[in-house]
């Protein structure tokens, strides 16, 4: 399954790692966004197979953040 | 008097600046970012030059370049707006070195102010009454329990360098006090590059009531009365209005002598605004103080009919002012709705290109932005993208336009937050003025 982004704005923490267990509605990367913390929660349960971002990197709206499987 | 500007700023505010050049015939000279070429205020400034890049470090907030401007357009004075550099000692510092006025107050008292702790110290001094709590950092958790037993729970426990609701937090109990230390000064640290804490108490149904002074370079030195801007959510701002509804006579005149006594005390030059916490028996207590022109300052200007952006110009070239305590009249009410690009509900941010737009125009509406049709709101910047003002004979008056003006706002494309401002308006709480600064949780979020 795909993590999306929910908005444009720059990868501001990378909360988890691959390889790591995901909860459902657990953080896996916190968005910076109009000077504010935008977390962005797994659907749903898995393990993180890839992250697709890194720290300081520009997302757009749709734009893909990790796999979870 | 000056002969040229540079306004380190973008968006309305810059907007707002080249307004008052332009009656003052001053020249103005704009600067903008990458996604900002676009913005119309831009072509609305007599030039404007490119600062490059997105982000705030690599353009506005970037000193070598702006000061590279300055020197090519031979400048003499420099606006900082709000935000961003205006508050920034080491530029105010940099624009005398460089022989370029700063239109502010001196690097000192900057410093002194932008510590919430030495502001205290300072204000203490002055014979404002400030927050029960400390004037010393609160360096260990013993001590901030030390402190807290004394000035009894819930405390608040404060970043000295804090802003923007970042690095404060309520504590109700002894056993949440190790945890609100730490994860404070770990936050204050990350944002603010220094992590000092202090404790203050928590004053109960408060509203935020601020007053707007103003001082020469001759001693002078006048209020501009109160705002009242207890409508906020995460701890910002939202909706303005001027006169507080919460003041006395008494208490309005008294606030006021306090602030006039700060100035004085502080030998401040320019445009300021001392911010209180006031309670339900009019008790008011120092909270900090905005060395720079604040984004509500049109509620000010719309009842008092004074330009502060010309006074702020006109204090800064030198000239003494013209206006003494007893020409400042309150006349009317004005409200300030601020217009965020962000979801109603959640407060989330929503960037994207603004497909439609209807801005209201009606002689009691006063639109303070630098938006268009067609303009893309990027992430880079704060979420507000424009103000609308109105004013009305009294605050009834004022309400039923900010209502009607609202609903004839338009803005498509992205999300705003002109629900959550209609809501406000039509709120009774809001209208009997009971608008403590709990007010969006209490009467909206959790209704």
């Amino acid at each position: 399954m795909e993590l999306k982004s929910s908005m444009a704005g720059n990868v501001w923490k990378i909360v988890l790692n691959e390889g790591d267990q995901v909860e459902e509605d657990q953080d896996v990367v916190i968005l910076e966004s109009m000077k504010m913390e935008i977390p962005i929660p797994a659907e749903s349960a898995g393990t993180i197979k890839e992250l697709k971002v890194s720290e300081g990197d520009f997302v757009n709206e749709g734009d893909v953040l990790a796999v979870i499987e | 008097m000056f002969q040229s500007i540079l306004i380190a700023n973008r968006g309305e505010i810059a907007s707002r600046i080249i307004k008052t050049c332009k009656q003052l015939n001053i020249k103005s000279v704009a600067v903008y970012s990458d996604p900002d070429e676009d913005s119309p205020y831009v072509e609305e400034a007599d030039v404007a030059y490119p600062l490059g890049g997105s982000r705030v470090n690599e353009s506005y907030l970037n000193m070598d370049k702006i000061f590279e401007i300055a020197k090519e357009a031979e400048v003499e004075a420099i606006h900082p707006g709000y935000g961003l550099l205006s508050e920034n000692a080491s530029f105010a510092r940099r624009c005398e070195e460089e022989g370029i006025t700063f239109i502010g107050p001196t690097p000192d008292v900057i410093e002194k102010m932008g510590s919430k702790l030495s502001a205290r110290k300072a204000m203490e001094e002055a014979g404002v009454p400030i927050i029960p709590g400390t004037n010393e950092p609160v360096e260990t958790v013993d001590a901030a329990k030390e402190v807290a037993n004394e000035i009894g729970y819930p405390v608040m426990v404060k970043a000295s360098y804090g802003g923007g609701g970042i690095g404060m937090e309520i504590v109700k109990s002894e056993s949440e006090l190790e945890k609100a230390i730490e994860s404070n000064a770990h936050r204050a640290e990350q944002f603010f590059g220094n992590g000092t804490l202090f404790i203050e108490k928590v004053i109960e149904d408060a509203h935020h009531v601020e007053i707007q002074v103003l001082g020469d370079h001759h001693g002078n030195a006048v209020h501009l009365y109160d705002r009242e801007c207890s409508i906020q959510r995460r701890h910002q701002k939202v909706i303005e209005e001027a006169p507080s509804p919460l003041l006395t006579e008494e208490t309005r005149r008294e606030m006021g002598e306090k602030a006039v006594q700060a100035v004085k005390s502080l030998g401040y030059r320019n445009a300021g605004t001392l911010e209180f916490l006031v309670d339900e028996d009019q008790n008011y207590y120092f909270l900090e103080m905005n060395t720079r022109l604040q984004v509500e300052h049109p509620v000010t200007e719309e009842i008092t009919g004074i330009d502060l952006v010309e006074q702020q110009i006109r204090i800064a070239s030198g000239e003494e002012l013209a206006i003494n305590q007893g020409l400042v009249q309150i006349q009317g009410h004005a409200i300030e709705a601020r217009i965020y690009a962000e979801d109603p509900k959640t407060f989330f941010p929503s960037p994207g290109t603004i497909e439609d737009l209807i801005i209201p125009k009606e002689e009691f509406i006063r639109n303070d932005q630098s938006i268009k049709k067609g303009f893309k709101i990027t992430p880079f910047y704060d979420p507000m993208v424009a103000k609308l003002i109105v004013k009305g004979k009294d605050r009834n008056e004022a309400i039923s336009r900010l209502e009607t003006a609202l609903s004839m706002y338009k803005v498509e494309g992205i999300k705003t937050n002109i629900p959550l401002l209609l809501n406000i308006a039509a709120n009774q709480a809001f209208q009997d003025g009971n608008t403590q600064t709990s007010f969006i949780q209490e009467h909206i979020t959790n209704k």
